[in-house]
């Protein structure tokens, strides 16, 4: 039997959306393969959040409470999970691919001798029971699948946004299990002094139903400006490729793809985009894809539900004009 | 201060595709460069050295051409290099890579610091700074985007879901940066002359007291198992016309579509 692990993670007070991510993934890898999922949930004042974890998948939840685990530290969590691995033994121990989970899970992975893969963004398991974990290389041009025969337990960062996430079943029931939390004097050397909260528009990217965002292609930062009037009138927020940014049409923060953010917005707009993978990694699990570009060959158009072969300064205008009418 | 800066030598362009037919990468070009994120853990040592005074000294496992990645480390202003060279460590994972290089690392004690790219642009994981660090055990700090130190402790900034982090460790300590953290420096004529002069050593396994099962494939809990290319099949609707009328033809579909 699969026992399939997810180190969940919180901040302020609520899960990550790439643990409901996860352990919706995770649920469906143990439904095929007649296999349990487990959560870890880790922090300080945490245990009611175990409810949430049950609804969206898991049958049990550890939960490792205790004030020294209120802010995320290497040590202090590889040490819980150290302790409750070596004891339990799962096959498969999954994180995101967030900046706590990348830190984590490869420290985590050389204290077992085990094999960690890292940016998955698909999981299944083969006819042996193997987990099988494709990630993307080269900057996302070539894709890699990966197995762990035998070491255990099998252990992978997942990005977010890649899985759905699941419907919550209240009425799920599941087991709560507060476990014990021994730490030792070396796990505490590390401190957290503060944590500088930045509440910016960029965050809200992540999080947006839609998103327009800009290309090479939209020519100058004047007309880069027009995107902003086009999310206006959609309720949407202004994302970019690389080259805004390098440009300075609009800051790195921004930036959707391979080195900047991923998201999965309901609508993304894509206005004087070519779609490179660089980018389009960052943005393909948008839901409706609207590509705006002269380029009738672009790759972007591959992607997209709808296309627009046309001039973005002329195209962009319209529809903010198309979608006035509507009102 | 001892200052240690782990490099990978990557290729310099990573427009690579999969052979359809063999499944093997098809490279672009054969020339390799030092990975950009590692240049920048070498600037951050530099610039600590000029603060504290010291040695800096730069690692790498791999084949003997890495020397010309380690050669560009010294005219940038290293001070001394070392090569883990020797067939029997290739086919490495992070794990198995991580360990020879604590091997190597142990063998240049004492050090205050050890500094690594946050990925290696090639292989994308940002694995092995923190199995080195445990390796090591270690303390470590993660994507590092600003770096403080005073001789005994340093204070860092990583970015986090919530916003920045100021972490503060005691050294020695693993520390892995951004590229936002600085601008590598640009290796002079005169580094370039000077770095001739450099120590560059290569050691093979049996110099680095190595346990053979850890090391190369055998010490590597992961296989590949394929290489593909990412698949994409289009379903496009191209809405036709007149920017105007398409515009209106897209405002109805994304309405149908409940989007908007």
């Amino acid at each position: 039997m699969q026992e399939i692990w997810v180190v969940a993670e919180t901040y302020q007070g609520r899960l990550a959306p790439v643990t409901l991510e996860l352990v919706g993934k995770a649920r469906t890898l143990a439904s095929g393969a007649g296999g349990k999922v487990t959560a870890v949930l880790l922090g300080s004042r945490v245990t009611e959040l175990a409810s949430e974890l049950i609804a969206c998948g898991a049958d049990t939840v550890l939960v490792a409470d205790h004030p020294e685990l209120a802010l995320y530290r290497t040590l202090p969590y590889a040490r819980v999970l150290t302790d409750l691995i070596e004891a339990r033994h799962p096959d498969v121990v999954l994180f995101g691919a967030t900046s706590q989970g990348r830190d984590l899970a490869p420290r985590l992975a050389a204290r077992l001798r085990t094999g960690l893969t890292a940016d998955c963004l698909d999981l299944s398991f083969d006819k042996d029971g193997l987990l099988v974990q494709t990630k993307p290389s080269y900057g996302d041009n070539v894709m890699v699948d990966i197995v762990i025969p035998r070491h255990r337990p099998q252990m992978a960062t997942v990005r977010p946004h890649v899985f759905p996430a699941p419907e919550k079943d209240a009425g799920r029931e599941g087991r709560v299990e507060v476990v014990p939390v021994h730490l030792e004097q070396a796990d505490l050397v590390a401190r957290v002094r503060e944590v500088i909260a930045e509440v910016e528009e960029a965050s809200k990217l992540e999080e947006a139903d839609v998103v327009v965002a800009g290309g090479r292609g939209m020519g100058s930062k004047e007309n880069f400006n027009l995107l902003y009037q086009l999310a206006r009138a959609l309720g949407g927020v202004v994302g970019a490729t690389r080259p805004p940014v390098d440009e300075g049409w609009i800051d790195a923060a921004y930036q959707i793809g391979q080195s900047g953010k991923t998201i999965a917005p309901k609508l993304y707009i894509a206005c004087g985009i070519s779609g490179a993978v660089q980018h389009t990694v960052g943005m393909e699990k948008a839901k409706v894809v609207v590509a705006i570009n002269k380029d009738p060959s672009a790759p972007i158009f591959n992607l997209a539900t709808y296309g627009i072969v046309g001039d973005v300064r002329e195209v962009i205008p319209a529809l903010i004009a198309a979608l006035g009418a509507h009102k | 201060m001892h200052i240690v800066v782990c490099i990978k030598q990557v290729p310099a362009t990573l427009d690579v595709r999969v052979d359809p037919v063999t499944h093997n990468l098809i490279r672009e070009g054969t020339e390799s460069v030092i990975n950009s994120f590692d240049e920048n853990a070498l600037e951050e040592a530099l610039r600590l050295r000029e603060k504290f005074g010291g040695t800096v000294s730069v690692i790498s496992m791999g084949p003997p051409q890495v020397r010309e990645a380690l050669r560009k480390a010294l005219a940038m202003g290293a001070d001394a290099a070392y090569l883990l060279c020797d067939r029997a460590l290739g086919g490495a994972d992070t794990l198995a890579t991580a360990y020879t290089l604590a091997q190597g690392i142990r063998r240049l004690a004492p050090f205050d610091l050890i500094l690594c790219g946050r990925h290696a642009v090639d292989a994308d994981t940002g694995q092995v700074g923190p199995e080195l660090a445990e390796r090591l055990n270690l303390p470590q700090v993660t994507m590092v985007k600003k770096l403080e130190c005073d001789g005994k402790t340093i204070v860092a900034w990583r970015e986090c879901e919530e916003g920045t982090a100021v972490w503060e460790l005691p050294l020695p300590a693993v520390v892995t940066v951004e590229s936002k953290i600085n601008t590598p420096r640009y290796p002079s004529p005169i580094g370039i002359v000077r770095s001739a002069k450099k120590p560059l050593t290569v050691w093979t396994a049996k110099d680095l007291d190595v346990d053979e099962d850890q090391i190369g494939l055998k010490g590597s809990p992961t296989r590949v198992l394929r290489l593909f290319s990412p698949q994409r099949t289009s379903h496009v609707e191209i809405l036709p016309g007149e920017p105007e009328e398409a515009a209106r033809a897209l405002v109805a579909k994304l309405r149908e579509q409940k989007v908007l």
